[in-house]
């Protein structure tokens, strides 16, 4: 099962890859990883999608939480938080089918942001499942190559992830 | 140089004192030879070992025997690198050691360079955290905060890496300030909601064990936990890393559990109600294959250590906290609930486990003109000491017949690897330990294995003058792997014969300063164990020529179910000891571990 859980991190060097470590040596399989700066300057936020098919999320939130430079762990139940994606995709866009490949990105609320002589490359925003949607849609032009953000993702309403219990013992 | 300037390597040295450390053990090379200039000058005081594995196992040693946090220091590249054996051992059994280690310089760093290694990335997996400090400023604070999170909450090996120039560096030096770590808060204090919780459990039992970890050598709980023993009546478990948290003499004290456990200790823990877990890991050798361990059993779990808690085995009531602070605040509500719970009785359960006790002892036969037992050597050498030294020992059967036959009397007295199982851990951890607790009497109990693998530091303890006595279980073989190769390989003997004679021990030992005895019967053995103890200037190293195909039992085969305990032969002229049949639908997890 997978799930998607916030980080919060000093931001020091090596903190990446104590925690991209730490779910290799664990067997935690590390679906996707974004990591960026936040509010504050001196902490970062990873959002890692992280599949468990066998343990709890408990074994993972627990180890992650015990690396000193990791602040607070907690995990983005999809009901109650927002996820997105970010794809910058190269398709294969002969004059002929430019149209199409436009009008498609369209009804995605993609954008065109880098035209060549036969060949588009769009930026698509959205859930996971939207941006496979529109992969989908296009591979019949052929993707020339393709790149995503991993997903990022906020706790809906008003609170802050500070504001919110870790989990601990149980 | 204005007056309060210092060098890198002064301000080290400056900060170390001012954390209280006493003693390191190290070796200097290229990166850390600026640090080894103020050690001159320093109260700290500088043990040279002959290798950093020793240097990482004395600290452990050393930390285990007093509670303080041990030292071990090296240069760069291998030096560092040599270190990491000593570091995982003191990783898995959550013992407080700092490691401060030489960098190439910072301009160096990334190139390659000579004796260059990637050491904080290196010792990431086996380290509680570790430091890289790329500012001479950073230093002071550095270490006030590596000491802190090596010795407290559960406690753990910190590395401190320092670049060659940083060590050089002049600056203006300022001692730490308070220690600042905001993702760093252990949880000390357990929940009071639940200790009433496992005190109700407690209550309604009828078969409950205390399952004591090293988590309560680690807090000082062992009074607790007698307490708590004695006002229950509730019978204890002493895993590995706990042996002596209760004295084994005391009758509520079933001894260890786990592979080579004694039965009482084993199937107590089987056949429970309730287990109180204070401090433990329900670690795999102690739980034998986990689909089957204690099927009856609910489980409280206290750990400092959240993620401890339901890692292996779901625990009904998760306490987070201290052992100390868990045991004394379960006391006092047990106290406060005299009247409003049950009067629990246990007697039916207390007889259960006196008749397997005096069923199932832990057995062996040492005639007048057989071959030398081990497991005599170990009774006799507890037996002379009387139990109160500080006994170590390697990894294999010496140290499993160490933990069976040494009745432990007191906390921090049976120091071994248990989680790593680091074999060569015996020798330099007794130096350790001898150098923290120099008026006390320090024996290693080892193997011809072990011994081979760290004896080096014989010379250490020679021109150091600790003395130290090591009774090396002479059995010519790997005899654990030999073990294993006799019951799950048919016999067929790959690789694990070593020979009595080479090394010649007593050779070895007066070539390296020490000195050498040797025993190949019964009646010799007090001799010279009274020999050895006689002997206050130097290491004596006693060459037991013990047989060679003893084994160590009783066993639980790895991935095999507590059920199915092997007792061994010494047993099989008795009645076969009634147990149900194991659960073996969850599929073989066997390992080939050791």
């Amino acid at each position: 099962m997978k799930h998607t859980i916030a980080v919060l991190v000093e931001n020091k060097p090596g903190v990446l890859a104590r925690v991209s470590g730490l779910f290799a040596r664990r067997g935690f399989n590390i679906h996707s990883l974004a990591v960026g700066t936040t509010e504050s300057p001196n902490v970062s936020r990873m959002t890692i999608v992280v599949d468990l098919p066998e343990r709890p999320l408990e074994h993972v939130t627990k180890q992650v939480y015990k690396l000193i430079n990791v602040l607070k762990v907690i995990e983005l139940e999809a009901g109650s938080s927002v996820e997105r994606e970010l794809m910058l995709i190269k398709i294969r866009a002969v004059a002929e089918v430019r149209a199409r490949i436009i009008e498609l990105a369209d009804v995605f609320r993609g954008k065109v942001i880098d035209v060549g002589t036969d060949s588009m490359t769009i930026e698509i925003t959205g859930s996971p499942e939207k941006i496979q949607a529109f992969e989908d849609l296009v591979a019949v032009y052929g993707i020339i190559e393709l790149v995503k953000s991993g997903r990022v993702a906020l706790g809906r309403g008003s609170k802050s992830i500070k504001d919110r219990q870790l989990r601990v013992a149980g | 140089m204005t007056m309060s300037e210092v060098t890198g390597a002064k301000a080290l040295f400056l900060a170390l004192e001012a954390v209280g450390v006493e003693h390191i053990f190290g070796i200097p090379g290229g990166a850390i030879l600026p640090a080894y200039d103020p050690l001159i000058d320093s109260t700290v005081k500088h043990i040279l070992c002959r290798h950093e594995q020793g240097a990482a196992h004395a600290a452990d040693g050393y930390a285990q025997a007093s509670g303080k946090v041990g030292v071990c220091m090296a240069t760069s590249g291998p030096g560092a690198t040599n270190l990491i054996t000593g570091l995982a051992s003191s990783f898995m059994d959550s013992i407080p050691v700092v490691a401060i280690t030489g960098q190439v310089p910072r301009p160096a760093m990334g190139y390659d360079a000579f004796q260059e290694s990637d050491i904080t990335g290196i010792a990431g997996p086996v380290t509680k955290h570790t430091f890289l400090v790329m500012e001479p400023d950073d230093i002071a604070q550095t270490i006030a905060e590596a000491f802190h999170i090596a010795g407290t909450g559960r406690p753990g090996p910190v590395l401190v890496d320092i670049p060659k120039d940083v060590l050089q560096a002049k600056f203006e030096y300022k001692p730490a300030g308070p220690v600042d770590l905001p993702g760093y808060q252990p949880t000390t204090k357990p929940n009071q909601r639940q200790i009433v919780e496992a005190a109700k459990l407690m209550a309604s039992a009828t078969r409950p064990v205390l399952y004591a970890g090293g988590g309560i050598i680690k807090a000082g709980a062992s009074e607790e936990l007698v307490k708590l023993a004695e006002m229950t009546g509730i019978p204890v478990v002493t895993t590995l890393m706990a042996r002596g948290v209760i004295p084994d003499s005391h009758e509520l004290c079933l001894g260890m559990p786990g592979m080579h456990g004694n039965y009482t200790a084993v199937t107590a823990l089987q056949r429970s109600d309730l287990l109180i877990g204070i401090g433990p890991r329900f670690d795999d050798r102690v739980t034998g294959k986990l689909a089957s361990f204690a099927p009856d059993a609910k489980i409280i779990h206290a750990d400092i250590d959240p993620a401890e808690i339901s890692k292996n085995r779901k625990a009904d009531v998760p306490i987070v906290g201290d052992a100390k602070a868990v045991l004394t605040e379960l006391i006092k509500v047990i106290e406060s609930r005299r009247g409003k719970d049950p009067v629990p009785d246990y007697s039916a359960w207390l007889e259960t486990v006196t008749g397997w006790r005096n069923a199932y002892p832990y057995r062996y036969t040492q005639t007048q003109d057989g071959p030398l037992k081990p497991q005599y050597v170990v009774e006799r050498i507890a037996a002379l000491t009387e139990g109160n030294a500080i006994y170590c020992s390697g990894v294999g059967q010496h140290q499993m017949w160490g933990s069976q036959f040494i009745p432990f009397r007191r906390p921090r007295t049976w120091i071994n690897s248990g989680g790593s199982g680091a074999m060569g851990f015996g020798v330099p951890a007794a130096m350790g330990a001898k150098v923290a607790m120099p008026d006390d009497e320090v024996w290693c109990i080892d193997g011809d294995g072990c011994f081979q693998m760290t004896c080096q530091e014989l010379a250490t303890m020679a021109v150091e003058k600790i003395p130290i006595k090591i009774a090396i279980l002479n059995n010519a073989f790997l005899g654990m792997v030999r073990q294993w190769q006799e019951l799950f390989y048919s016999e067929r003997y790959s690789e694990v014969e070593f020979g009595w004679d080479i090394p010649d021990y007593v050779k070895l030992a007066e070539a390296y300063g020490c000195i050498g005895l040797r025993v190949e019967s019964m009646d010799e053995v007090d001799a010279a164990i009274e020999k050895a103890r006689g002997v206050n200037d130097r290491p004596v190293v006693i060459d037991f020529r013990c047989d060679k195909g003893e084994m160590c039992y009783p066993m639980v085969a790895a991935g095999s179910s507590n059920d199915d305990i092997i007792l061994g032969p010494e047993f099989e002229r008795d009645e076969p000891v009634e147990h149900e049949q194991g659960d073996h639908l969850y599929g073989d997890d066997e390992e080939h571990g050791n």
